[in-house]
């Protein structure tokens, strides 16, 4: 039975994809090989694994402001993520979504995102709603 | 959002298209930080390299800027990613090189001034407290609303485009008192003693704050820092902690006392030795080649350029090291009339002008160039570029040119 998790109205369009999920932070510039479409911080709990067309769930961002117009040139290239959920979001991955028309969305009433849904889980995220649904959770 | 007569008109449509994306994209954001209608701001600085832009963003720009685009404020410019007048040594292509001249073309067309600069506030025209401003680049940031007492939010390329075609920003986050008390309070235990020190000091409190929307107060500075010491805390913190603001107790404008931002309630945790150490730790490398040492991050100061040019003078580096110094044109043409980049070019190191060295496509001409570890007294470079490929370390001004004079890390 799918489970309906409430968030802040966010951005961008409707979509659904698999979830890939860490308790971490996140900045295009300082986390990824963009060419690559993989994390390649070695710090980061995703390394080495693709964000290729997954609802990436994360915790918050970090770092500075390239995010902005990275989103948007990562979708260009379609080597990007489909969605973007965090606890708390900050004010350049909100721009970034704009621009880049990517589906975005934060602060969920029901607690921490990242532990709410798991790496694999199928998940939709309506942002105008302010809704993210795990239609189905992960095969174990 | 409530917006005003003239908004409408430009959401409509009637101040061109430009415009029209402009408040459009900025209520798209307002909306999700739930602004109650537009502030004006006074300038705009957007941070927009080619390799953060790519062909995609570019071409964007170019088209915003075509049919007459113009903005409406002084609006002003972060770091280039090429330095127009050396590039291919650096190991970037000419096809890097043309991202970067048609984006300032398009920039230029629309009245921008390319000032190329991320030391804004020491350079250019600080903005003054109380100023609403639509600043790029997190260290511009956080040291106008901590230093300057202005307000600003982290406005990306993009959001900074857009205030500055319709002169405002939506009011939310930075631009409300609400938002600029203290969340959380620390209490220092040891006097950072120079600017890497400083930058550690502002990391290791970036990094225990963690959100953009915590407002860290802090306690225990002894002595009010100098612009480059409190631009180094402050550029450090906001890279590891999404930080826009900072008050430091009877030294920020905002913060004469812990009761002016409401910290007197909160529980003050305390920055010790061993969280410092625990900071730096990753970043000490003592006894290993070093491949460049690097100077940016901020962009130098006159004051910076000075002290590097005093530490080069008479002697050399390795033949095995590079060393890379970053600084704007505003700077560098002082910095030439008093013989720093002599000094420094002499000693075998090479200033850039007008960019900042992770915003130079900094995976492409590490590769280029074989650089691997790389050195500087920067505690906001070194936590970016591990994610390049480097092997960042941390030390002293001093000990950073004593290294590259060595060639392994003093």
């Amino acid at each position: 039975m799918p489970l309906e998790l409430k968030c802040h109205v966010g951005i961008g369009p409707t979509v659904r994809g698999k979830a890939l999920v860490a308790d971490d932070n996140f900045s295009a510039r300082y986390d990824l090989d963009r060419i690559k479409g993989v994390f390649s911080r070695p710090q980061h709990k995703l390394v080495g694994q693709s964000y290729r067309d997954v609802i990436l769930v994360l915790n918050t961002a970090k770092g500075g402001v390239a995010t902005a117009w990275m989103l948007h040139e990562m979708a260009a290239r379609n080597i990007a993520p489909k969605a973007i959920l965090f606890n708390s979001a900050n004010t350049i991955l909100a721009q970034g979504a704009a621009l880049a028309d990517m589906a975005m969305c934060d602060r969920f009433a029901d607690g921490d995102v990242t532990q709410l849904i798991e790496t694999g889980d199928d998940v939709q995220v309506d942002p105008a709603a302010g809704i993210v649904t795990v239609m189905n959770k992960a095969l174990a | 959002m409530k917006l005003s007569d003239k908004e409408k008109a430009m959401q409509a449509g009637e101040f061109g298209p430009a415009c029209q994306w402009a408040i459009d994209h900025q209520t798209q954001v307002g909306r999700m930080f739930d602004a109650e209608d537009m502030v004006e701001v006074s300038q705009a600085h957007m941070m927009a390299d080619p390799e953060s832009l790519g062909d995609a963003g570019v071409s964007f720009v170019e088209g915003i800027a075509q049919n007459g685009a113009k903005v409406a404020i002084p609006m002003i410019t972060d770091p280039r990613g090429v330095d127009l007048t050396y590039y291919d040594p650096l190991g970037q292509t000419e096809e890097m090189a043309n991202l970067e001249r048609r984006f300032i073309a398009a920039c230029t067309s629309m009245g921008i001034m390319m000032t190329d600069t991320c030391i804004n506030y020491q350079t250019i025209m600080p903005p003054v407290r109380g100023d609403h401003v639509a600043y790029g680049d997190t260290g511009v940031v956080i040291y106008s609303n901590s230093v300057c007492g202005a307000r600003s939010n982290f406005e990306g390329g993009p959001s900074a485009l857009a205030a500055g075609l319709t002169g405002r920003t939506p009011r939310y986050g930075l631009h409300l008192d609400e938002h600029r008390r203290a969340t959380k309070r620390f209490v220092v235990q040891t006097q950072p003693k120079d600017l890497m020190d400083w930058g550690v000091l502002g990391a290791t409190i970036g990094r225990k704050s963690g959100s953009y929307w915590e407002v860290p107060v802090i306690e225990g500075i002894e002595k009010p820092p100098t612009s480059d010491e409190i631009k180094h805390m402050g550029a450090a913190m906001a890279s590891y902690g999404s930080t826009p603001l900072f008050h430091v107790a009877g030294i920020t404008p905002e913060c004469s006392t812990l009761a002016d931002v409401k910290g007197e309630g909160l529980e003050p945790e305390i920055v010790s030795k061993e969280d410092i150490a625990d900071l730096y730790r990753p970043f000490g490398a003592k006894g290993e080649v070093v491949d460049v040492v690097v100077f940016a991050a901020p962009q130098l100061s006159l004051v910076e350029m000075g002290q590097v040019a005093a530490l080069c003078k008479g002697r050399h580096r390795s033949e095995t090291t590079d060393l890379i110094v970053c600084t704007p044109a505003q700077v560098y043409v002082d910095a030439k009339r008093m013989g720093f980049i002599d000094a420094i070019e002499g000693f075998g190191g090479k200033v850039l002008t007008g960019t900042c060295f992770y915003q130079q496509y900094a995976r492409e001409i590490g590769e280029a160039n074989g650089w691997k570890r790389l050195l500087s007294n920067s505690a906001k470079i070194v936590n970016i570029l591990g994610g390049y490929g480097y092997q960042p370390a941390l030390a002293s001004m001093e000990d950073c040119v004593a290294s590259a004079e060595k060639g392994w890390i003093v």
